[in-house]
């Protein structure tokens, strides 16, 4: 077992989960990536790749929600295995504006609870199975997700006017 | 006497001799929320633990934040990639150097630039001070919670070196924008050099004694030891990562593990507790780490200045890009902050001077996520030694 690179982390994944699950790899020079198409294998690949002899990713080092502006919101989760090859990827999940949701990773790496209240806060994703979906940065009455390309901020916040 | 105590099932009559009664009385324990924060000098700024207590113990500990929430994130894609530079002073404000270095490198990245071998020595240099003064007001405010206030006073006239030197090169004392994309904003001043060895040679002496007055304190390690364990499993699991990771005992630096910059040319060790002193991953094993890489820090600046080019008609900005417009493509990019991993995680979109998205991902607020995990159970002076160990800066939690 050594340090894999993303083209035979894709393929593993590939082979696990058949080949129509993801997309294919984006093997850009800065940050290579795939995208997992089907949403419901989200949690069990995640667990799989968390778990797994070869793959072993059990550091979640960031997890950042993005509207892309078409559309569609995402999340991208940066994994790497800390205590084993230190190899890393990056995974994408896609959604649209109206069907928000994307699984929950927070029972397979801790860390993404908090993770996911803030793409929840600030991007407006829904993260079915987080256990404390709440706001984190704005107060909980905060109208609106302020990182959404077609945001708008509200005139008043309990009577103090907001845009200046 | 006896018929009518039986009714209370709190309290019951017992036998002891033959005519001998004692009452029992088992007092009904009530749960106490308690607020600590935003106003406690014990949460370093403006956090607010919402404490359920048992008596004096924490039954569960929520963080609340967001109270110095800026938007960085929101002005980040307003701006062009030069100006977001501030900003990211702005967060972790007692390590800005490091928070810039972060972010150029993901700009430097995107670009696909080189920058000047001599500037990648005067960015380690500035860093590792800026290093060595984040962990001094960590140790500094963690001995004040505590309750041990002399050490403050000789660790801040130390630090006092540190902001000056930097403001000397580029007339900042804490949020710099002097690490550009592509350079710096200043050349080392004559004899800058000659000032930084003397103060690596004065500083020396002055951490053992440091070590002396607070961390082999009896008192201070009575207060620390075996207090907020955090096994590496967990850590790894809240993405934990710089000392409050090493602390724990897991051999995990991104500037030897995800090596940037210069620093593979560069000897020097990654601490971690040896379980001597501490027990490792408590409170006390993360605060040891901090004191020792003082030391490793100041080992670095040193080889830095032997090392460094000289070069006397050096221009800083030979390699700044004038208009920085990268084409499209996203990018991950960290370093190691006195506090752990910051990353940012930009996206381009190829068409503008402005990132698209740009997040950033703070050590602190990741760190701070594991705080319900240790202060479960322990008392709440001990969740004052809890949170001091885990060294928050709240700038940096809340962006």
């Amino acid at each position: 077992m050594s340090k894999l690179t993303p083209e035979q982390i894709h393929a593993i994944i590939k082979e696990e989960f058949g080949a129509e699950t993801v997309s294919d790899l984006d093997n850009s020079r800065t940050m290579p990536n795939f995208t997992v198409l089907d949403h419901t294998l989200w949690q069990p690949m995640a667990y799989f790749m968390r778990t797994d002899e070869r793959l072993k990713f059990d550091y979640l080092a960031c997890l950042s929600g993005v509207d892309y502006g078409d559309g569609t919101l995402g999340a991208v989760y940066n994994l790497e295995s800390l205590s084993a090859y230190q190899h890393k990827i990056a995974v994408k999940l896609k959604c649209t504006k109206e069907n928000n949701t994307i699984p929950s990773v927070a029972e397979i790496w801790r860390t993404a609870e908090w993770h996911e209240r803030e793409a929840y806060d600030l991007v407006g994703i829904v993260f079915e199975g987080n256990p404390d979906l709440r706001r984190i940065l704005c107060p909980n009455d905060w109208e609106g997700h302020p990182l959404r390309k077609d945001y708008t901020v509200q005139e008043y916040y309990h009577g103090i006017k907001v845009p200046y | 006497m006896a018929e009518t105590l039986e009714y209370s099932p709190k309290t019951r009559l017992s036998q002891t001799g033959s005519n001998q009664y004692i009452v029992e009385k088992d007092l009904d324990t009530e749960y106490m929320t308690l607020n600590m924060g935003p106003q406690h000098p014990a949460t370093h700024g403006v956090l607010r633990v919402e404490l359920i207590t048992d008596g004096e113990v924490v039954m569960k500990a929520t963080p609340h934040m967001g109270y110095l929430h800026r938007c960085f994130e929101k002005h980040a894609e307003a701006l062009d990639y030069q100006k977001v530079i501030p900003y990211t002073d702005r967060m972790d404000y007692l390590s800005a150097m490091n928070t810039e270095h972060a972010f150029v490198m993901a700009v430097e990245k995107l670009l696909n630039i080189e920058v000047p071998r001599r500037v990648e020595f005067m960015r380690v240099i500035v860093a590792e001070l800026q290093r060595i003064a984040s962990h001094q007001v960590a140790i500094a405010t963690y001995g004040l919670d505590i309750g041990a206030f002399t050490p403050f006073l000789h660790i801040m006239r130390d630090r006092e070196h540190i902001l000056t030197l930097l403001e000397w090169l580029c007339g900042a004392r804490m949020l710099y924008n002097y690490i550009w994309v592509g350079g710096v904003s200043h050349n080392f001043p004559p004899k800058f050099k000659q000032r930084v060895a003397e103060f690596v040679k004065y500083y020396k002496p002055k951490v053992d004694e440091m070590m002396a007055l607070l961390t082999e304190n009896e008192l201070f390690i009575e207060r620390t030891r075996g207090i907020g364990i955090l096994p590496a499993d967990v850590a790894i699991n809240y993405g934990c990562s710089g000392p409050m990771l090493r602390g724990s005992g897991v051999k995990w630096d991104l500037r030897k593990n995800d090596p940037y910059s210069i620093y593979p040319e560069l000897e020097f060790d990654v601490v971690v507790p040896d379980g001597k002193l501490s027990i490792i991953g408590d409170s006390l094993s993360r605060h040891l780490v901090r004191c020792y890489e003082i030391y490793e820090s100041l080992k670095i600046i040193q080889q830095c200045i032997d090392k460094m080019p000289e070069d006397p008609n050096f221009d800083p900005h030979a390699a700044v890009p004038k208009r920085i417009k990268p084409p499209a493509g996203e990018v991950y990019a960290r370093d190691e902050n006195p506090r752990g991993e910051v990353g940012f995680y930009v996206i381009a979109d190829g068409k503008g001077t402005k990132p698209f998205r740009c997040k950033a991902r703070a050590a602190c607020f990741v760190n701070l996520s594991v705080l319900p995990e240790l202060a479960k159970g322990n008392l709440i002076s001990d969740v004052v030694a809890i949170l001091g160990s885990i060294d928050i800066v709240l700038g940096e939690v809340d962006r």
